[in-house]
């Protein structure tokens, strides 16, 4: 590997693996669930947030199972019901939430900020603990049968038609509102309060900037979530009318709060996967990132702007065209934010050194697959054509190649990234590079036939459909057990790799940031001394002077 | 010459065969479905294009600046403000021509032609129910005559469901307590999907249906032979049943049909009619005016009357509502 660049912080012990660090200085079971070291809390966040995805992703395989074939044969309708809703809050509201900001973003903000935690660990370690309090809602909704209102929860069905514990469930995503708010709070405050001297806002990695933006969203638009399904509990225990029409309520209504909150929040999934891939791309190319300020503007004008563009999820609901009309324009508006950072990311490319490693295979398949994405987002935007795509594959394939594709792409890209820093130890590469060709193959060939099922009309929801669409479900399913497996070799590679995997330099990539001054893995308090940052977060020293 | 495999995947060809079926959109049975699919194929090479090229680069990139060695040394390149300029506005162009074009099409898909043939739509937990409210019957499946501007007006008994024809391009939700509206005019006979595309339970996936789109001499044997049927049942429906609910209800002690002034204000020439209510401001009778006035009388009342009408929320079923509000429209 490289040379180890250096910046102003220079500490001889840094340099050595530490006899003691952040993962054996204090030991027991008590020592890991009391922690208030944002080290130890990402750590229990992304791996209770993996067990989560394996359960939400379980549950998609048992969905692709019976849409192998047109006939609902192997679950009953009311079983795929309440299949699908729990995949979709499981996988929304405690994987794709707090997935990257929770897990990888708690390990590493305090690091790239030169500090030693975050401004208030004990409200870290409390955020840690609502979403465990909250995501036990939601097991013990899974454990009593399961609920079947769509994780979307539409009035007036879940207001008194579904069945099953529709306000267990509720009760649960509205706890975990918590958790979000405050570690949102949290991020805020540190990133205002307590940079490394020297360290400006623009000499911030592009990864705080994209988990700043994302916590103001956080702070924002959760609170009217967890009003929305307060005020759909309180219908349903006491019968008021709010959103029932039957009772004189305005089904409606409730769509555009559910929106205004599950819009924005696409935002707090898909921000920090930017700022993952800004930070990917630059390291392993070797190069500058490309209009760093257009990246990082970008971050936050997209955060802006999401706030008023909840409509677009309702230009058939009822609300009035005028209304509709303004969403589809201002939809637009995000469009060119998004574009922005995609071809930055490409321009970073140009004459650069790239490196061929598993990270770098990650950040090429994010960009594919987010472009894709973004793209066959333009249809659903236009009016005309939304009309006819609305609520059917095309809206499913177009959503799971953003969110879950673009998120779960760059959170893997982040783990192999940060591995090093996290565990001390090297995974191995080449079976990382061919994992990778594995997970990109099963998730084109599940997600991409469906959009073509879609523009045929085939409907969302299904648990049976008209034969014409079989060979696009089909493809879609095979695809979906090929990515499965492929996520199954990176979880036991990764494991290998903290038994025998070979002892991490400290800093592998030559990556230039704070979080990689320090020892590998860090020690409790992060840094030794108190790091002066003079240099740019991506000033290589590969870099040529001048020009 | 592009390989014939190709042409569906590409938007061309198959027009003869398969009535405008591509690779991507089913077959164009509605005179909506071309505009529609016009503005989908724009957008879709405005993606083929950019995707080409972004991910063109990408992979030239990786290929020709792939590492050779590490420390090797790389561009001191940080941006390009001319560029950025370039591919910020290049992007908002074409979002706007997208949108502009978008919502002309989608203008021309929600404002039903004036001389529209009206058929309700009643949905519930899982089937759909068709009202011809001119001509007396009610039908399990929706048979229009062909080369006719049809309109639904849609509501729902229970929750919110979603009447979806793919081949006509329209789909509207069809929510409960309201009145929402789709058109479409079906130049040739043939049968074609509907779907329910808003979640309804355990039904959602069966709650399917067929429009059947009839040349014009057919259908009125259809309807004929509905007709009798209805006539031998002796069922009321339509405005026929508006007419006996009317008085039935006892309605008419209220309300004139002919202008007279009595305690409410007189139904004739309603529909459409722009009202001044009593807190000064106005509204146009429409379907959801009508409704509204029938099952809760007091929240908007016209000017110059009393709030005394009782309302008659869970009084009446949607076929009866539906019933009223047609005779009152027939009403001149």
């Amino acid at each position: 590997m490289s040379p180890q660049t250096a910046n102003t912080y220079a500490h001889p012990e840094n340099d050595l693996t530490p006899e003691v660090n952040y993962l054996n200085a204090t030991k027991g079971l008590k020592s890991w669930l009391l922690t208030l070291d944002h080290k130890r809390i990402g750590v229990m966040y992304l791996v209770t947030i993996l067990t989560f995805f394996m359960v939400g992703g379980l549950l998609a395989l048992g969905i692709r199972a019976e849409l192998f074939t047109p006939e609902g044969d192997l679950f009953t309708a009311a079983t795929y019901n309440k299949m699908f809703t729990l995949h979709g809050a499981i996988m929304v509201f405690l994987v794709l939430v707090p997935a990257i900001p929770a897990s990888i973003g708690n390990f590493v903000l305090p690091l790239m900020l030169g500090q030693k935690d975050v401004a208030f660990p004990k409200l870290n370690l409390a955020s840690f603990w609502i979403y465990i309090f909250g995501a036990a809602f939601l097991v013990f909704t899974l454990i009593q049968g399961g609920v079947d209102t769509g994780w979307t929860f539409y009035t007036p069905y879940s207001s008194d038609h579904a069945s099953g514990s529709v306000v267990l469930t509720l009760t649960g995503a509205f706890i975990l509102g918590f958790s979000s708010i405050l570690t949102g709070l949290n991020f805020i405050v540190t990133i205002h309060k307590m940079r490394a001297p020297g360290q400006t806002w623009r000499k911030m990695p592009l990864m705080l900037w994209a988990l700043y933006a994302t916590s103001v969203i956080q702070v924002l638009a959760t609170p009217v979530i967890a009003i929305t399904l307060f005020l759909l509990i309180f219908e349903r225990i006491l019968e008021i009318g709010i959103f029932d029409p039957s009772m004189g309520g305005d089904p409606v209504l409730f769509q555009h709060f559910f929106w205004f909150y599950s819009h924005p929040v696409v935002y707090v999934m898909v921000l920090p996967a930017f700022g993952v891939i800004s930070e990917t791309v630059s390291v392993h190319s070797r190069k500058h990132i490309f209009g760093y300020m257009a990246i990082a503007g970008s971050s936050v004008s997209i955060a802006a702007v999401g706030f008023l563009i909840w409509g677009h999820h309702m230009f058939l609901s009822g609300q009035s065209e005028l209304q509709g009309a303004i969403f589809s324009f201002l939809t637009f508006g995000v469009a060119i934010p998004t574009a922005i950072k995609n071809f930055s990311w490409i321009a970073t490319l140009w004459k650069g050194s790239i490196r061929w490693n598993t990270v770098m295979f990650y950040t090429l398949g994010f960009i594919w697959i987010f472009l894709i994405g973004g793209l066959t987002g333009l249809f659903l935007a236009t009016m005309a054509t939304d009309v006819h795509l609305h609520d059917t594959y095309f809206v499913v394939a177009h959503f799971h190649y953003v969110m879950m594709g673009g998120t779960l792409f760059a959170l893997i890209t982040a783990i192999h990234h940060w591995w090093p820093k996290m565990t001390g130890r090297m995974f191995n590469e080449t079976v990382g590079k061919l994992t990778f060709w594995l997970a990109f193959i099963g998730y084109n060939l599940t997600f991409f036939p469906q959009f073509v099922a879609g523009t045929q009309g085939m409907p969302r929801r299904y648990h049976q459909y008209v034969p014409e669409f079989e060979v696009w479900m089909q493809a879609s399913t095979i695809g979906s057990f090929i990515f499965g497996a492929a996520l199954f070799i990176m979880l036991g590679y990764l494991i290998h790799s903290l038994f025998k995997g070979v002892k991490a330099p400290h800093n592998p990539w030559g990556a230039v940031s704070l979080e990689w001054e320090t020892a590998t893995p860090p020690i409790e308090h992060n840094f030794h001394g108190l790091p002066v940052c003079t240099k740019g977060p991506y000033d290589f020293d590969e870099i040529e002077e001048g020009a | 010459m592009i390989p014939s495999l190709l042409l569906p995947l590409l938007g061309l060809g198959e027009a003869a065969a398969g009535q405008g079926k591509t690779f991507w959109m089913p077959p164009q049975a509605s005179t909506l479905a071309p505009d529609v699919d016009k503005v989908f194929y724009f957008i879709y090479w405005v993606d083929i294009a950019f995707f080409v090229l972004m991910m063109g680069a990408v992979i030239f990139f990786a290929f020709k600046y792939k590492q050779k060695k590490e420390g090797e040394k790389t561009s001191s390149n940080k941006g390009s403000h001319s560029l950025e300029l370039v591919w910020a506005v290049v992007p908002l162009i074409l979002s706007v021509v997208m949108f502009v074009t978008g919502f002309r099409v989608y203008v021309e898909s929600v404002i039903p032609p004036a001389d529209s043939y009206d058929v309700r739509v009643v949905a519930q937990k899982w089937s759909w129910a068709f009202e011809y409210p001119s001509e007396g019957i009610e039908a399990s499946e929706l048979v229009v005559p062909a080369d006719t501007n049809v309109r639904l007006t849609m509501s729902s008994k229970d929750v919110l469901h979603s009447f979806f024809v793919p081949d006509f391009r329209v789909k509207k939700d069809v929510v409960p307590g309201r009145y929402t509206v789709v058109w479409f005019n079906a130049p040739e006979p043939g049968e074609h999907h509907i779907f329910c595309t808003e979640y309804c339970g355990d039904g959602h996936s069966v709650m399917l249906n067929t429009v059947k789109v009839l040349p014009q001499d057919e259908y009125d044997a259809w309807l004929a032979s509905q007709q009798a049927v209805a006539e031998a049942e002796g069922d009321l429906t339509g405005v026929a049943l508006g007419e006996s609910l009317f008085t039935k209800k006892a309605c008419v002690g209220c309300h004139s049909i002919d202008g007279t002034k009595l305690v409410g204000p007189p139904m004739n020439g309603l529909s459409g009619r722009t009202e001044e209510l009593a807190d000064g401001t106005t509204i146009v009778a429409d379907d959801d005016y009508i409704r509204e006035s029938i099952l809760a009388p007091t929240t908007k009342v016209v000017a110059g009357y009393a709030p005394s009408m009782p309302p008659f929320e869970g009084q009446l079923s949607e076929t009866e509502i539906n019933a009223l509000i047609d005779y009152i429209k027939s009403l001149d």
